[in-house]
């Protein structure tokens, strides 16, 4: 397996590949409109004219939440071992690799520390371009390994979550992720220390039955796709089309599943306005 | 009596049909010689055939239509039972059953997700299917043990979550997730037992405890076989295949440390002799809690905490 002799170092980490559009040019996938790359950059990655939020990497995502040159990357080295030498149509292994080779991540998670306007905080960003966003024994212990952080320094943690679930390739062991978070987030609560979930498009499957759902405040970007089933299983279940707007951000809103949602521009002075209210 | 034959297991129920077929004219007929034949055949075939089940067929014997559930094993196991309902704010889940009984001596709070086993009770119990209210039901009783002091044993056997429009309404995730984070602290000792089918989320809603139990014939995993095959097959038919790959029988979740202990069950599954696998469990059960009541609540937290959070292979 190549890819665990490859250093770290050698790896361009956090440059979000597939997500963020490539070219000088992109068509909205809301409502079409064809926009530069630096307009889309100004932008935070939204459509000025729809509102329609791409899909961003933990690289973009923290430049967002975060004070300039404040990040400073934890446990960047962890990597799965493929337990149960998984193998489908491709062996697990080879997937792993292949998503490091694409992304430039080292998994769908990326966890630090750093400040929002000025008030230190621990962050958690999962990225979906690496395996969906799919959470492994990786993915969890990177976030138990935050919440650690925000427990004993007693700094407020932010997870920035977008998943498609559990990884199946490491079976009941990625199912144990949802425990094992939980039970960590329990520990942060029991401490008094504020944690923050914000969901972004789309938070689906064992990433929302866990530790995106437990937030002191949840926060969700606009028409984000937040849920449990995907609505490909529901439709299938219910043999009916699904009403439109099922199971994005304003409807979860509406429901009671979400306190706010929150245009992308927006985002950090939001947080730090709340973060600062629970803390003085 | 019409007797539900799983593929791999035709030729040992047919061979039994036929001995007790032939136990009838034993009396009139000089053939006892042969059935002893027959049954010396049967119980080679046994053998063979049950003690090496690949895990696929350990799926099937875990949906066996004859399995005990959780209303059997509290028939069984439990006396002065009394059944507690509802979530307190939308209804009563009756994919999730739960109340307060004796376990010999001691006053228990037993929860399990229960399936039915015609159509009509099928549908009655969602076919073991919760919807968000049946976490929050099993929750609330949580809540009473621990108010009361008494432990805590769930059984579980769910083919997942219900995936249903008004389940997602009304919160599915969002209950799965406040059960795991409330019994990660519950103050009271919890022991969770897999029965059947443990199917992801929908199993570890109820799933969080100090000692994980697994019948040899149940399975546990993130997904079921035929939806892994769905969607990393992008077919309905590498179930077999899913099965093994995904590693999901009691021995090989012991193997990655999630599983503490396999409860046995007679040859052939536990519908074969459903009152003893009833009397083993229950022992086991009455063993286990007495060593878990030896522990101070906050020491029994932490322990089963840092028994979650280990859990998960990484290397770095
Ligand atoms: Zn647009």
């Amino acid at each position: 397996m190549a890819w665990f002799r490859r250093s770290q170092e050698n790896i361009q980490t956090g440059g979000p590949k597939k997500d963020v559009p490539d070219g000088m040019w992109t068509k909205c996938g809301g409502c079409g409109e064809i926009i530069h790359r630096k307009q889309l950059e100004q932008n935070l990655f939204t459509c000025y004219k729809c509102n329609y939020h791409f899909r961003i990497g933990s690289k973009v995502y923290f430049e967002i939440l975060l004070d300039k040159k404040t990040f400073k990357e934890m446990d960047k080295k962890i990597r799965s071992m493929d337990p149960l030498n998984f193998v489908d149509s491709k062996k697990y292994s080879q997937r792993l690799d292949e998503a490091v080779r694409k992304t430039g991540l080292m998994e769908a998670v990326r966890i630090g520390t750093g400040e929002i306007n000025g008030l230190p905080v621990v962050v958690a960003c999962m990225d979906f371009a690496f395996i969906g966003g799919s959470m492994g024994s990786v993915v969890g212990e990177k976030i138990a390994r935050a919440i650690d952080a925000a427990r004993l320094k007693k700094h407020p943690l932010i997870i920035v979550s977008s998943s498609g679930g559990a990884r199946m390739m490491e079976g009941a062991l990625s199912l144990m992720q949802l425990a094992k978070s939980s039970a960590k987030l329990a520990q942060l609560s029991d401490a008094g220390v504020p944690y923050i979930s914000i969901m972004t498009d789309p938070t689906t499957g064992g990433v929302t039955a866990s530790f995106a759902m437990l937030g002191d405040v949840h926060i969700a970007e606009p028409a984000a796709l937040i849920g449990f089933a995907g609505p490909r299983v529901i439709k299938q279940t219910i043999g009916k089309d699904l009403p439109k707007g099922f199971q994005r951000a304003e409807f979860l809103l509406e429901k009671g599943f979400v306190d706010m949602v929150v245009h992308r521009k927006e985002m950090k002075e939001t947080v730090s306005k709340i973060l600062t209210l629970l803390q003085n | 009596m019409a007797k539900v034959m799983l593929d791999f297991e035709k030729p040992i129920l047919e061979l039994e049909q036929k001995i007790e077929e032939m136990r009838k004219y034993a009396d009139n007929l000089d053939i006892a010689d042969e059935i002893q034949t027959l049954e010396k055949k049967v119980d080679q075939l046994r053998q063979s055939v049950y003690t090496d089940l690949t895990r696929w067929q350990r799926v099937q014997l875990a949906r066996h239509p004859d399995r005990p559930y959780t209303l059997d094993y509290i028939e069984m196991m439990i006396e002065d039972f009394v059944e507690l309902h509802g979530d307190r704010g939308h209804s009563d889940d009756k994919a999730i059953v739960g109340g307060f009984g004796r376990l010999g001596k001691e006053t228990v709070l037993i929860v399990g997700h229960q399936k039915g086993r015609d159509t009509k009770s099928n549908l009655y119990r969602n076919f073991g299917m919760p919807n968000p209210e049946g976490y929050r039901k099993a929750l609330r009783m949580f809540h009473l043990a621990v108010k009361f002091n008494k432990p805590i044993i769930t059984l579980l056997d769910t083919p997942g979550a219900y995936p249903g429009l008004e389940a997602e309404e009304r919160g599915q995730a969002e209950a799965i997730a406040r059960n795991l984070f409330e019994m990660s602290h519950l103050p009271v000792p919890i022991i969770v037992v897999i029965i059947g089918e443990g199917a992801s989320g929908g199993a570890l809603g109820i799933g969080v405890g100090d000692r994980i139990l697994m019948f040899e014939n149940s399975w546990y995993s993130v997904i079921a076989p035929e939806s892994c095959s769905s969607i990393l097959w992008r077919s309905w038919d590498y179930k077999e295949q899913a099965a093994e790959a995904l590693k999901l029988t009691a021995s090989d979740l012991v193997e990655q440390g999630i599983v503490d202990r396999i409860v046995p069950e007679p040859l052939g599954g536990a519908h074969r002799n459903a009152q003893e696998v009833a009397n083993t469990l229950k022992e086991i059960l009455l063993e286990e809690l007495k060593a878990l009541k030896k522990m101070k609540p906050g020491a029994l937290v932490e322990k089963r905490i840092k028994k979650f959070a280990d859990m998960g292979a990484w290397k770095e």
